[in-house]
């Protein structure tokens, strides 16, 4: 359920050059699933910007955030105070019944964020996921210690081999024995490359230029083999037997 | 109190505004949100003979004061519209609805209106001219006074509910386009569409949206569409449903001022969810504050 409202910035905190996470306060009761996304309007900018919920509860909610434009370049510059109209409750989010006892949890660079609400709903559902997380260089690494912290088996790989395992996401597979299930965001290259390495059945998070958010628009739409859907509303995460490539 | 009521052709509305065809679905999204009764009425996203699926993504730009879209009419078809959304529009909308309808041929035209007409849902049909004609050489129906006027004569053979012709503004004369529309029987005259719109990505060094262009639509028009409502206004005798970056209800008088009967909402409604019901519960202060007793004397009124 969608819902408008004004949440206050707690803090915000840089974790790399490019990444920050910014804590708010505010009415979180729209929040129902970890993957899910809130819109933020910010101002100078006509179109709301899409980012993931990296974890809430009952008056909080954290966003990490990569600065790879100007409207978030200027989320950057906020200072703690500051009232955001935020839209919230956007998407589908993470199915965690389908998760057996075992699941991989993928994310590359900016989708890492979702990946932590959903280890920790995983974790207080008794399960025992294993979190891969894959960058480019040491230095883009961010929340590692957050995931352990939460319980899970962590492993990281980084493109240029400068921490972790040298390559990508997929490259981790083979140290997680018996997984059960798959749960991936991230660039496309990596979903795809997921998806054509893992033996299991899986959910993808997509993302795509929205207008809107919560379905009006038809801006985000895609092909399914169950028929259209819009990424923001039907999304963003989908199921890996309905995914056309 | 304050008079909010206008009157398109047979159709008297509550309120003149109007959610425009493309940002508003068919309703329910916003029907969760609030009581979508409270507005004038709304069109529906435009429909087709066929279930399209639209252009390649990405389909959105952002802009100052607006965005570019090629969504490129996604729809179900104009048969499941009747048989699936419609009814599913009766559980939460209870006015006559606009319908929207766009096609490729004349024929297509002709055939999505006259079924659409027999649905005691729709109150109006907005005949969206403004999408390329394939039979005609590529060029669109509604940059050509000839082939908007063709249309209108075929729709109106074939329909009783009154025929708006939803025009574009990519043209060099829009009034000659609508008095074509005029003298070849349309009951009123809806516009403007959206502009034609481009956006480069400067990292990739190439167009944002997949199709390379699309329209653009949001306040930044605002100035654009009200000075062609005006025009059209001064050459025509059949009602305008006035658009183009409504966003406040003081921009509805404006638009009303220049000409229009009734006043839709586009992008305004992807921004802000709440959009249309905020300015329809803003009217009555900005009426007052204007000292305008009824809306339906202002029409034109800036002429
Ligand atoms: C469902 C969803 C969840 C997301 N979650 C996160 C997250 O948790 N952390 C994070 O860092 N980023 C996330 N993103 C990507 C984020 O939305 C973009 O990086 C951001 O909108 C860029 O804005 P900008 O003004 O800095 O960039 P600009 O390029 O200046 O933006 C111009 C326009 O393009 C849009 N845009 C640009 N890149 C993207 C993109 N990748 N996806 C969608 N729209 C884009 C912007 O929203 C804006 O409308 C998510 C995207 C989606 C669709
Ligand atoms: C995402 C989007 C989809 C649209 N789809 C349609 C459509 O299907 N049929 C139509 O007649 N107009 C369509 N339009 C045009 C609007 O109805 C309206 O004419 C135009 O956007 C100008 O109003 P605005 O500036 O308030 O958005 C669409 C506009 C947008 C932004
Ligand atoms: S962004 Fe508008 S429908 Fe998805």
């Amino acid at each position: 359920m969608v819902k408008q409202s004004y949440f206050t910035i707690l803090s915000q905190r840089q974790l790399t050059s490019a990444m920050y996470e910014m804590v708010l306060e505010g009415d979180t009761s729209a929040l129902a699933a970890p993957g899910q996304f809130v819109n933020l309007k910010l101002e100078g900018f006509y179109l709301r910007r899409p980012i993931s919920v990296c974890t809430y509860d009952s008056k909080t909610m954290t966003l990490l955030y990569k600065v790879v434009g100007k409207g978030t370049a200027y989320m950057a510059t906020l200072p703690a105070g500051t009232k955001l109209d935020i839209l919230t409750g956007l998407g589908n989010g993470y199915d965690t019944s389908l998760s057996g006892d075992r699941p991989i949890l993928c994310g590359g660079g900016a989708g890492v964020p979702p990946m932590y609400e959903l280890a920790k709903v995983l974790i207080a559902e008794g399960k025992h996921p294993a979190v891969l997380l894959g960058f480019n260089t040491k230095e883009e690494i961010f929340y590692e210690e957050e995931f352990k912290a939460l319980g899970a088996d962590v492993y990281v790989a980084t493109a240029d081999g400068s921490y972790g395992t040298k390559g990508f996401v997929t490259h981790l597979l083979d140290l997680v024995k018996g997984y059960t299930y798959s749960y991936s965001c991230g660039p496309e290259p990596m979903l795809k490359a997921v998806y054509d390495a893992t033996n299991t059945s899986g959910q993808f998070s997509f993302e795509e230029r929205m207008g809107c958010g919560f379905g009006a628009c038809m801006g985000c739409s895609c092909k399914t083999k169950y028929g259209n859907k819009r990424i923001c509303k039907d999304g963003p995460v989908l199921a890996k037997e309905e995914i056309i490539w | 109190m304050v008079n909010t009521k206008v009157q398109l052709s047979s159709l008297t509305l509550d309120n003149p505004v109007i959610p425009a065809s493309g940002t508003f679905g068919f309703g329910y999204e916003f029907a969760e949100l609030y009581d979508i009764n409270v507005l004038g009425s709304f069109s529906f996203k435009g429909t087709t003979k066929e279930p399209r699926f639209g252009n390649p993504t990405p389909r959105i730009a952002e802009c100052p004061e607006g965005l570019i879209n090629s969504v490129g009419l996604q729809n179900p078809g104009i048969h499941a519209v009747i048989a699936e959304e419609l009814p599913k529009l009766a559980k939460c909308f209870h006015k006559p609805v606009i319908a929207n309808i766009s096609g490729f041929s004349v024929d297509e035209y002709a055939y999505c209106c006259e079924l659409i007409d027999k649905e005691p849902q729709v109150g109006l049909i907005e005949v969206n001219v403004s999408c390329p004609n394939v039979h005609n050489g590529g060029m669109a129906f509604g940059t050509d006074a000839v082939a908007a006027a063709e249309v209108t004569r075929a729709v109106k053979a074939v329909t009783t509910k009154p025929v708006y012709i939803k025009l574009s503004p990519n043209v060099t004369d829009i009034v000659s386009i609508a008095k074509a529309c005029e003298e070849a029987g349309a009951d009123g005259i809806s516009m403007i569409n959206t502009l034609l719109g481009m956006r480069i990505d400067l990292n990739r060094k190439k167009p944002i949206i997949a199709n390379k262009m699309g329209g653009f639509s949001g306040p930044a028009i605002f100035p654009v569409a009200l000075r062609m409502v005006y025009q059209v206004y001064e050459a025509v005798n059949i009602p305008i449903i006035g658009m183009g970056g409504v966003s406040s209800a003081d921009d509805v008088i404006e638009m009303m001022l220049a000409g229009a009967t009734a006043v839709q909402v586009g992008a305004a409604n992807l921004i802000d969810p709440f959009a249309a019901k905020k300015i329809v519960e803003d009217l009555p202060r900005a009426m007052e504050q204007y000292h305008i007793s009824s809306l339906k004397d202002i029409i034109g009124g800036a002429h």
